[in-house]
């Protein structure tokens, strides 16, 4: 399988990056030589094998639900590029 | 006395306990050195401040007889470990300027040991890479030159920084992460020691994620028994990574003089690839025949689906990455580029911020998880996936207790010498390691040799699961039989 020009465009939506009409060539260029290599994987017989979930077998450990942190909001926010009152400040997303 | 950076971690331990020096003594010594090699690029950020002081704790302490296990000993940090106040990027300039208010598990672990932060170690960006090429922070130059050329190699990645440091003699060991082979690659490249433990001996608390079921942290130091030191203090539980294992670390230092004597050790025939060369060829068989006379059986073995293992991973870790980077927005930390609305804003941000091979592999995640194309690309891999691990566990129920194989399939090439315009080729320098990180086994590099290009060579161990044990062993068995390879001299900042 191989990807074209409109697709290469409708993933990079999807993974939500920017490209310019200038990328898109070179994107479509390296991401069929990737799923050039990675067609070999269709030689093998997967007939009856499950797909693998963990690679140790370990069950998922777990806890009491209880309060075990919080009371930080200042040192959580404060990497961020816009923040008000303890909040992330983001672009108005419902008119 | 000798130059205190030329020490293994062991003797300086040992010189610190004696008080033949002291902590700051050894520190300072070793700032001068990355102050002096700031040309190869291996720093991204130098803490020599936060360095002295911690050194001069270890001394008092030291001094009142309650040093710790690794009292004094300035090492290197990877740029994928959150350092609580120190900057953390991961080589992305989506992450530059962040500062974790939290600490890594694994860090936490080594000054919890005593031991001295000296800086931030170059990296490829998310650890995505071969090469350390893909940091934002420009690539990493390896210590090694071949004779009579000044052209500048890479060190391999993706801890690059962390082998390239540990190589020229400007911190005593350094921690890594290995995804697909990027703690074992650049160590075979610079003639150091690298071990990937087992997926789970390590808390991947506080390590910024790339593809979560196969990264591990590890250390890179120069000798197999200076890498026990530092996995001993790495290791451990942590209920804060319900991934990481509920196991009680071993005294890996014990391990190394055990000898191989009766250990049946397994040569997978499937790792003997076209166009490989020769003298990889002869190395691999050298390897053999030196635990051989270390009294180990060597036999040959079958891991069928071997030529599987990296086609599956660039559709295994790419959609991992794919689901990890999505955090990476402009919201909460990082780069932030403002646009029209909340999601030209994203995408902007992650255009600018994120850099080619990112990209590329966020994209093929994307693709190879998305609908229609999930079945066909994506749970494939992951049943292929079942089927290397298989091989792995079929050799072991047969009675071999590690398997021996080359570390990469060439030695260290040039800055802008591959995969400029097809990725793959870059990929396969990952074609020996990366089937360990899909089995979630240990694995060690031990540099075996020079090639004819006067270059280092490593050979890899792989261990059975939890079993590192064994891999510290049989790695010393070779450190001693190769004999420890000359670094190259002090070329750089003259």
């Amino acid at each position: 399988m191989s990807v074209d020009q409109t697709t290469v465009r409708r993933i990079a939506r999807l993974a939500r990056i920017a490209v310019t009409d200038e990328d898109v060539p070179h994107l479509q260029g390296e991401l069929n030589a990737i799923l050039a290599f990675v067609e070999q994987l269709g030689e093998v017989d997967v007939e009856e094998v499950e797909p693998m979930t963990s690679v140790t077998p370990m069950a998922m450990k777990k806890r009491a639900d209880g309060i075990t942190d919080g009371d930080r909001a200042d040192e959580i926010v404060r990497n961020a590029p816009a923040t008000e009152d303890g909040f992330f400040l983001v672009p108005k997303v419902v008119e | 006395m000798t130059d205190l950076t030329d020490l293994t971690l062991a003797d300086a331990r040992d010189g610190i306990a004696k008080k033949s020096f002291t902590a700051v003594e050894l520190t300072q010594a070793h700032l001068d050195a990355m102050e002096q090699a700031r040309p190869l690029n291996a720093f991204l950020v130098e803490t020599p401040e936060r360095a002295l002081e911690m050194a001069k704790a270890s001394d008092a302490r030291i001094a009142k007889g309650e040093g710790r296990s690794l009292e004094g000993l300035p090492l290197g940090i990877k740029d994928l470990f959150c350092t609580q106040g120190v900057q953390t990027t991961a080589g992305s300039t989506i992450l530059k300027g962040f500062e974790p208010p939290y600490e890594s598990t694994v860090t936490r672990n080594l000054w919890r040991d005593g031991a001295v932060m000296l800086g931030k170690l170059n990296l490829d960006e998310f650890a995505m890479g071969s090469s350390n090429e893909t940091s934002a922070f420009g690539p990493v130059t390896s210590p090694w030159r071949r004779p009579g050329s000044d052209a500048r190699l890479v060190p391999g990645g993706s801890s690059g920084g962390s082998a390239a440091a540990v190589a020229a003699r400007l911190c005593l060991a350094a921690t890594a992460t290995d995804t697909g082979g990027s703690i074992r690659q650049p160590a075979a490249f610079t003639g150091t020691v690298g071990i990937k433990p087992t997926y789970g001996r390590c808390s991947r608390w506080g390590t910024v994620a790339f593809a979560s079921s196969l990264d591990q942290a590890g250390p890179i130091a120069r000798t197999v028994r200076d890498a026990a030191i530092m996995l001993r203090s790495m290791a451990g539980a942590d209920e804060r990574d319900t991934t990481c294992a509920d196991l009680p670390v071993p005294d890996y230092e014990v391990a190394v003089t055990r000898g191989v004597k009766g250990l049946k050790i397994g040569l997978p025939k499937e790792y003997r690839v076209p166009g490989m060369p020769e003298e990889i060829e002869r190395l691999w068989q050298q390897g053999a025949a030196w635990l051989r006379a270390a009294g180990a059986e060597i036999v040959e073995i079958s891991l069928p689906h071997t030529k599987y293992a990296l086609p599956a991973y660039y559709i295994v870790a790419p959609a991992e990455a794919s689901s990890n980077l999505a955090r990476y927005d402009g919201v909460r930390y990082g780069l932030r580029v403002e646009g029209r609305d909340v999601i030209d804003m994203y995408e902007r941000t992650r255009a600018a911020g994120f850099g080619r091979e990112v990209k590329r592999r966020v994209m093929i995640g994307t693709y190879v998880l998305s609908a229609g194309y999930y079945d066909a690309y994506y749970l494939r891999a992951q049943k292929i996936h079942t089927l290397i691990k298989r091989d792995f566990e079929e050799a072991y129920a047969a009675g071999v207790d590690a398997i021996l194989t080359p570390a990469t399939p060439s030695s260290a090439f040039a800055i802008g010498e591959k995969g400029l315009g097809d990725p793959v080729e870059m990929y396969l320098n990952d074609i020996f390691t990366v089937t360990v990180n899909m089995a979630g086994l240990p694995g060690i590099a031990v540099p075996g040799g020079l090639d004819a290009a006067g270059l280092p060579l490593g050979l890899q161990l792989i261990g059975r699961p939890f079993d590192e044990e064994t891999l510290f062993a049989a790695g010393q068995v070779i450190e001693e039989a190769a004999g420890r390879i000359a670094l190259p001299e002090a070329w750089w900042g003259r």
